[in-house]
């Protein structure tokens, strides 16, 4: 658990910590942005020298960095120490560089490449994490062509298994619902190790209960000690809150 | 203290602590900004979208450095009341409008924006009383018995006068009267046609060049920029059918405005998208509302909801835009009823279910039980 343990908290007993591959999915009714805020202040808390590289598509950094920073996290003084690359991806490509969508997106790996070297040129045995924040947005900068951004992730894959090095990928999973498009997603599920999937509650609008939350290990089915102690399949509720979220069974309030 | 004191202590508590706020906000909106631009929390700023109510419903007004989508119906103009209340508001507060329609000459549309009503006392009063029951209580935790509701009816007129006393933040419309020409050949209004487009490129540099000048500034003097867009992806633009292409806009679009001063409100027809392409629209809106037209003579309907005859629509509230946290905002309700108050002041209201009278629906059953009770109890007494 060392990955992404210490939470104590139902999403971090879910989650295996082999987990190299994880997918988040959402839709319109109930953003998923919690679950990387709280991953990412996982992968850089403790003083085990673990880093991140963020792409950030959906939002700038000021937005990451005040709600880190209300989760007790401070991205400014990570992204000065270099234990946080962010690439600023919002106008991604570019107008400037001259070639196309793939090579943008070859120079963007590069960069993710070099981010992670540099963490293990460090000789830190902390666990380095690259988060893409959304890649339904990445599918839109390389203007429809999926090929292309399933390229970059396969490239992004197989970082993970050449460094110590984990892979989390936030996608709009509505998008994809519609027979035409569905390609992305099952890519993504099928390079998956576990899957987080934020959906909102079926009974409607709740004050209290912002949505549910099922979580899929698939990678857990390799090694059998785990499943010992372990369970496949997770679901329950969370409700978000400005310094964390919570994560409950349902009915297990109040 | 509250459980001691019962039900009305907790009421007056209740009344005291909005009191606080509401004077809180005023003193926010009379602090020193640009004219109709409004403090809120979180570093966040609010212009006002031209209907009092819908500000209310979203904590204050439609952020700035947002982008705001309304999903339009695909029978009926509603959209229109807001891209126009929206539009008045600003040229009323003297902010720069970039206005794109698909339409020939889009600047025949201003002339179609209503002018501000000069609120009279007696007009605040009613709307206080009248609103007192709806969901403009945005940040009300406890619910309330209806008995209580009128222990808000003078409070509220007092925050509505004190608002008067301000510069106001938002202003009722009067849609039956157009606004007066001399404040719209005053104002910096730039018009794009979008029809017969090509591309969208022609658009897009002119939103960059009209958001690059109103960069970002936290406090200090904040001059607020207006963009509206009407029926983006509409089949008579040149550009219908590029579906990358709109959603490439749309995004570089959010990531301009999220980097100025500006609100940018798009209304596009979903029906003409696919689904996998309305959901990524949907996506990429800061805040997100669908609105519907109600159909004229419906029997069902009018039974079913008070004050019918006066809708002209429905409001849905999908989502609430929302800076620098990842909290939610959920709306105590999300369908609100557009109204037509005496024909020309747009209203919204929460939905009031009419009391049933137990032969239709599934809800007959839970109100037959009621009414049985409370018949009973009275013979009982």
């Amino acid at each position: 658990m060392e990955g992404y343990g210490g939470g104590g908290d139902l999403l971090s007993e879910a989650m295996c910590s082999g987990a190299r591959v994880v997918v988040v999915e959402d839709c319109v009714d109930a953003p998923g942005a919690f679950v990387l805020h709280l991953l990412l202040k996982r992968a850089l808390a403790g003083g085990g020298g673990g880093g991140a590289a963020l792409l950030a598509l959906a939002q700038p950094f000021s937005h990451y960095d005040r709600v880190l920073r209300k989760m007790g996290c401070n991205l400014s003084v990570h992204r000065k120490s270099e234990r946080l690359h962010f690439f600023d991806l919002q106008s991604f490509p570019g107008g400037t560089s001259g070639g196309g969508i793939a090579d943008s997106l070859a120079q963007l790996y590069n960069g993710v490449r070099r981010a992670v070297e540099a963490n293990m040129a460090k000789e830190s045995d902390g666990r380095f994490t690259v988060m893409i924040d959304d890649v339904s947005l990445l599918e839109v900068a390389a203007n429809g062509s999926a090929d292309d951004v399933l390229d970059f992730l396969h490239y992004c894959v197989t970082l993970t298994s050449e460094m110590n090095c984990s892979l989390v990928v936030l996608v709009h999973e509505d998008i994809y619902s519609s027979e035409d498009g569905v390609g992305l997603l099952l890519h993504l599920r099928y390079i998956a190790d576990l899957v987080i999937r934020a959906a909102p509650l079926s009974t409607g609008l709740a004050a209290d209960v912002h949505g549910q939350l099922s979580v899929v290990n698939k990678g857990m089915m390799l090694s059998e000690q785990r499943l010992a102690k372990g369970q496949k399949v997770w679901n329950f509720h969370f409700k978000v809150k400005e310094n964390g979220t919570e994560f409950f069974y349902p009915g297990s309030r109040h | 203290m509250a459980a001691a004191a019962g039900v009305g202590g907790q009421a007056l508590g209740r009344s005291s602590f909005s009191r606080a706020a509401s004077s809180k906000t005023a003193s926010s909106s009379s602090s020193p900004t640009a004219s109709g631009v409004k403090l809120g929390p979180n570093g966040a700023a609010f212009v006002s979208s031209g209907i009092p109510d819908l500000d209310s419903i979203l904590g204050g007004g439609f952020l700035l450095g947002s982008v705001v989508m309304v999903m339009e119906d695909s029978d009926a103009p509603h959209h229109l009341l807001l891209l126009r209340a929206f539009m008045a508001q600003g040229i009323v507060h003297k902010q720069p409008l970039l206005f794109a329609a698909p339409m020939k000459e889009p600047r025949t549309f201003l002339g179609a924006l209503p002018a501000p009503v000069a609120s009279s006392k007696e007009d605040v009063r009613q709307r206080a009383v009248m609103g007192s029951g709806d969901a403009r209580a945005s940040d009300e935790g406890l619910r309330i018995a209806w008995q209580y509701r009128k222990y808000f009816g003078d409070e509220r007129t007092s925050s509505a006068e004190h608002r008067d006393n301000k510069q106001e933040f938002s202003n009722d419309f009067d849609l039956r009267k157009p606004l007066e020409r001399h404040l719209l050949n005053a104002q910096h209004i730039e018009c794009v046609s979008t029809q017969d487009a090509a591309s969208l490129s022609d658009l897009q540099d002119r939103c960059s060049t009209f958001i690059s000048r109103h960069p970002r500034k936290d406090g200090g003097n904040l001059n607020a920029g207006r963009i509206a867009i009407q029926s983006l992806c509409a089949p008579q633009c040149g550009y219908f059918g590029k579906d990358w292409d709109m959603v490439s806009f749309i995004r570089s679009l959010k990531a301009m405005v999220r980097a100025s001063n500006a609100v940018a409100i798009i209304t596009f027809p979903y029906t003409v998208l696919s689904d996998s392409f309305c959901k990524r629209w949907q996506h990429l809106a800061d805040t997100l509302m669908s609105i519907k037209a109600i159909p004229d003579e419906d029997k069902d309907l009018a039974k079913l909801l008070t004050g019918y005859q006066d809708m002209v629509g429905f409001l849905h509230v999908h989502k609430v835009a929302q800076t620098n946290s990842q909290v939610p905002v959920i709306l105590e309700a999300s369908t609100f009823s557009l109204k037509l108050r005496k024909r020309r002041s747009l209203v919204l209201e929460r939905l009031n279910q009419a009391p049933v009278d137990g032969s239709s629906g599934p809800s007959s059953g839970a109100s037959g039980s009621c009414s049985s009770s409370a018949q009973s109890s009275q013979l009982d007494f």
